[in-house]
């Protein structure tokens, strides 16, 4: 499904210090830096597949995610999505993606959030009957009855996420690129949004590429890691093959009893996030491990 | 064409969801134009006969203008398109199937539309009750409402183009205000909307008639009061057609730069 061979990237990056003087300076002669951002990535995912891309700040996660969705091109290296090279065959090839950046908004701010969709609808080519299937099952899943008819800029965060995350969907695309998708949600709409995109995964066989920095969110989607550090894979496996890489024990460290409610929901969440605080450290000792912070 | 059509829907619906921001614009609209008036009485008492618009045409003329002065509004420019280049949004445009260009160009003229047919019904209701020769007059001929509106669809098609080839611009230097300023600011000169183009010196006119510039509100608001009379009107037409291919291919132009070298920053 996506092949990425020794696909390099670089940005140039003006710097300066602070101050008045400096400013002075800098209007004359400018400093560069060179940030590679990637540097020679390769991998290949299968269809179906769900994967959790992850790294720390500024490792290239995102730079991988634009050139997967066409929207940035390479130095060099090459790159495949379904037989198709992204950047080159732009519009062919995003007719199958789904993309949400957590960090943006696709959402038009001052209109109903449904004529965004019934936007998206035209844009996609999606037909009647179709759209109206699928947005009746996202409406069920990510609870979206209440806030379909508020405008954008009335929604909370979290609501906004949730519209966003269903926006990406409309047209069913084989391919999902999520790049911190959880952003503002808060307990339920998290859990909805993982089950969903769970769902997706096994009723549509949706390949789905995540990057978070919430380790719940791995741990709850991804079958496989990738990690990135510096613009360079570094491990490419399992959860346990992470933990095993940071060399630090799966048992769980604070394992402190959580007075807990007595909903299913509440209790599943508790020990999600107790595991999830394990996997915290678990990154923060791999990430300190091979300095790649 | 759905699709675009459904752009122009959307940005029309936008267009239409503040109220209150309608109401208040259209007062202003409405005092200025008084005001206008006003001055070009002065002015053309003072010339006497050496008007080179008759008072009537110009009152018309002004009028037009603010009816329909969102179609032409070069300097407040297209808000929500520069929001998209400069925070970056536009990744999301480049993630949909089909051509930005369009996309936008339809989004553009959609939004333009809506706040247009907003505002020019109560300008128009209210230019032609106005008393003696403030009146807004009616159009000379049938011939010649026909040929403003189809010169208006024309000469919207031109400064929309030229907004698009502004905004394709943009991506390279980032911030919008520097192009606007200076190209969108000599828009409104060159284009007569301060004051209108017959009022310009000869030679100083005819080398404004080289640019796109006069072939837009100046086209359609001077036919429909009969100041540009319909016999010569061909020439002129094909000088809007010729802008407006020549600007959609500029912008398509540069675009093409900008997909090859688009490098969306932050994460």
């Amino acid at each position: 499904m996506i092949t990425m061979e020794h696909v390099c990237k670089s940005y140039k990056v003006a710097k300066r210090k602070a101050g008045i003087g400096e400013v002075c300076k800098s209007f004359f002669r400018r400093e560069h830096e060179i940030v590679h951002a990637l540097q020679d990535v390769s991998f290949t995912i299968g269809e179906g597949e769900m994967v959790g891309y992850i790294g720390p700040n500024g490792a290239g996660k995102s730079s991988t995610i634009k050139i997967l969705s066409g929207i940035l091109t390479p130095d060099s290296g090459t790159c495949t999505v379904d037989g198709r090279i992204p950047w080159k065959n732009r519009t062919e090839h995003v007719k199958n993606i789904g993309v949400v950046f957590g960090q943006r908004s696709q959402l038009w701010w001052d209109i109903p959030v449904i004529d965004s969709f019934e936007l998206l609808k035209e844009i996609y080519s999606v037909s009647k009957e179709n759209y109206n299937r699928k947005l009746e099952e996202l409406t069920e899943l990510l609870q979206l009855s209440e806030i379909l008819k508020t405008p954008t800029r009335q929604l909370s965060l979290g609501q906004r996420m949730r519209c966003e995350v269903a926006a990406s969907l409309l047209h069913e695309p084989k391919l999902l690129f999520l790049d911190e998708p959880t952003i503002g949600l808060d307990a339920v709409s998290k859990l909805a949004v993982r089950d969903f995109i769970r769902k997706m995964n096994r009723e549509h066989k949706t390949t789905v590429i995540l990057t978070t920095h919430d380790m719940q969110d791995i741990e709850a989607i991804a079958e496989r890691v990738i990690l990135i550090g510096k613009g360079q894979i570094l491990l490419d496996g399992s959860l346990q093959d992470l933990r095993t890489a940071a060399g630090v024990s799966d048992v769980a460290e604070g394992s402190e009893n959580v007075p807990g409610g007595d909903s299913k929901a509440i209790e599943s969440e508790n020990t999600a996030a107790q595991s999830g605080i394990n996997l915290d450290h678990v990154m923060a000792a791999l990430y300190k491990k091979l300095d790649i912070m | 064409m759905k699709k675009y059509l459904m752009f122009f829907k959307v940005r029309f619906a936008s267009g239409l969801q503040y109220r209150m921001a309608s109401v208040t614009a259209l007062t202003t609209q409405l005092i200025w134009g008084l005001m206008e008036c006003l001055a070009f009485k002065a002015i053309a008492e003072a010339m006497g006969t050496g008007l080179p618009m008759e008072y009537s045409s110009i009152v018309t003329y002004i009028w037009l203008k603010e009816a329909f002065m969102a179609l032409f509004l070069t300097w407040t420019g297209d808000k929500d398109i520069f929001a998209l280049i400069q925070n970056g949004g536009v990744s999301y445009e480049l993630c949909r199937p089909v051509s930005v260009y369009s996309m936008w160009f339809s989004r553009i003229v959609g939004g333009r539309m809506a706040e247009a047919l907003l505002r020019c019904v109560p300008v128009l209701l209210c230019a032609a009750l106005l008393p003696g020769t403030l009146r807004m007059g009616l159009p000379v001929s049938i011939e010649a409402f026909v040929l403003f509106l189809v010169t208006l669809l024309l000469a919207v098609g031109v400064a929309v183009a030229l907004c698009m080839f502004v905004n394709m611009l943009c991506f390279f230097t980032i911030s919008p205000q520097g192009w606007r300023m200076v190209l969108l600011g000599s828009a409104d000169f060159f284009m007569g909307n301060l004051i209108p183009l017959p009022f310009f010196p000869e030679n100083f006119r005819k080398v404004v008639e080289l640019t796109p510039f006069p072939y837009m509100q100046n086209v359609p608001f001077r036919v429909y009061s009969g100041d540009l009379p319909v016999a010569d009107l061909g020439p002129v037409v094909a000088k809007q057609v010729f802008w407006l291919v020549a600007l959609v291919a500029a912008g398509l132009l540069v675009w093409k730069q900008v997909e090859k070298k688009i490098v969306v920053q932050g994460g």
